[in-house]
């Protein structure tokens, strides 16, 4: 990510959906932390559905007997539970450290995480619970499966800046027990090699191969296998066709315990 | 002042997004109602808000079948998710105009994308001819009042707010078909959009 004033002007982009995925999700991990933005965000996306009244045209009259025939089938969502009330509170004046339960950070973890957070510039955070849609979409049938974790109600996602090599977000749904990643200006692959996924296992550290990444800078990739319990999700460098097991160093390790 | 019209039965005298508090309030009430599975609220909350509603869609997705198709995965939405709705971010037709936009966007960058991209995006931001559209389009009291914000913007603010919020592109697209830096896009979205806030005294 680039300087912070850069990031905050995207709040009217994001206000007119007028950033694509990657974007999104980025933007929503900046909302997050930052207030100013939350408010300006709400205030533009007020200003601009004013703009609405300047197409106004009045609805076909199937519309309404469509509209109302199809609620009278859906029952309301119950209303969002505040996220305290989920988690036990965090005791006060332990301010350093954030609410992460320490069971769930295994050494090979810790092993792995150095490398990368030490050479990159690692921006690592969590959507946790709460959503910046102001809605929630949850008709699974219209959306890829990407797309359904991409927007799941509990997706939490870390997002890494590799310098040169591009930037990298992995959003993982425990409720969809999948988890996406998606790049934005990668750099190939070496030749003769591709860039393969792994998810990392909670009990024994193990890296379970969770597919390959294809030449493309910009790809939203659903991650084969389980992730509602994975600690990490790591990419190596693997020859073509991938490994059973990592043969090198990850060129990134997003750690998951972090992205909540 | 031609412009104006009678505002037809269902659409009530005085938007509730830009009218009297009273009347955001009775949609904000609505939508409570509604979350609580009030199915008549939801009529009525619809009959508030479906000339806006269906005229973004079309106006973005341009084919009256596919407006009438995400108008009502949209509505389906907001009555899914009505218990959700909160206040304080905005008022209940804003956060039903959120949901169409998105949805509507969505559709246009995926599956209409290819065929909609084959289009000269000058056909659309031409002025809007009013001869073409004053049959179809409402002119209510509201409207004229956010096209007199929408005067006050400058040129290259309101090509860039009108490209992103009824073209449905990103930003980065609209700076490739402005032909200026990505960041410049951006900047004359948000300032084209903080300029409309002020102007119609949104969120203050």
């Amino acid at each position: 990510m680039t300087d912070s004033s850069d990031i905050h002007r995207l709040t009217g982009a994001y206000a007119t959906d007028a950033v694509d995925d990657l974007e999104r999700a980025r933007f929503e991990q900046h909302l997050e932390t930052c207030v100013d933005c939350r408010a300006e965000v709400a205030e533009l996306r007020e200003a601009a559905a004013r703009l609405a009244e300047t197409t106004a045209t009045p609805a076909p009259d199937s519309l309404r007997a469509s509209v109302l025939t199809g609620i009278s089938q859906v029952r309301p969502l119950p209303p969002v539970v505040p996220p305290g009330a989920r988690h036990a509170v965090p005791s006060e004046g332990h301010d350093d450290d954030v609410a992460l339960p320490p069971a769930a950070r295994p050494s090979a973890v810790r092993r792995w995480t150095p490398l990368l957070v030490a050479a990159v510039l690692a921006l690592v955070g969590g959507i946790g619970l709460s959503s910046w849609q102001p809605w929630a979409d949850d008709d699974p049938s219209r959306i890829s499966a990407a797309e359904q974790v991409l927007e799941a109600p509990d997706a939490e996602e870390v997002f890494l800046d590799l310098g040169e090599a591009g930037r990298a977000t992995v959003v993982r749904s425990r409720a969809e027990d999948r988890a996406v990643i998606a790049t934005e200006d990668m750099v190939p692959a070496p030749e003769g090699r591709v860039y393969q996924l792994w998810l990392q296992d909670p009990e024994d550290g193990s890296m379970i191969p969770a597919g390959l990444m294809e030449d493309d800078p910009d790809q939203t990739v659903l991650l084969e296998g389980s992730a509602a319990e994975a600690v990490a999700v790591g990419i190596t460098v693997e020859p073509d066709g991938g490994s059973e097991e990592p043969t090198t160093e990850p060129i990134a390790v997003f750690d998951l315990t972090e992205a909540t | 002042v031609d412009h104006l019209r009678p505002v037809p039965d269902g659409e009530p005298i005085g938007s509730p997004s830009g009218g009297s508090r009273s009347d955001a309030e009775a949609l904000a009430d609505l939508l409570a109602r509604s979350g609580r599975g009030d199915e008549a609220a939801f009529g009525a909350f619809y009959d508030a808000t479906s000339s806006r509603a269906y005229g973004l869609a079309l106006r973005v997705v341009r084919n009256p079948a596919h407006a009438e198709e995400v108008a009502q995965e949209a509505y389906l939405d907001a009555w899914r998710s009505s218990s959700r709705y909160d206040a304080r971010l905005g008022s209940a037709a804003g956060w039903l105009l959120t949901i169409v936009h998105r949805k509507v966007v969505d559709r246009v960058r995926s599956v209409e994308a290819s065929t909609r991209r084959d289009e000269n995006w000058q056909q659309h931001t031409r002025p809007v001819d009013h001869d073409e559209t004053a049959e179809a389009v409402e002119a209510s009291l509201d409207a004229q009042r956010v096209r007199g914000a929408v005067a006050t913007l400058t040129d290259v603010q309101r090509e860039a707010v009108e490209l992103a919020y009824f073209g449905g592109y990103t930003h980065t697209e609209v700076a490739t078909m402005l032909h200026v830096p990505v960041g410049t896009a951006k900047t004359r979205i948000r300032d084209g959009l903080i300029r409309l806030r002020d102007s119609l005294g949104v969120g203050s």
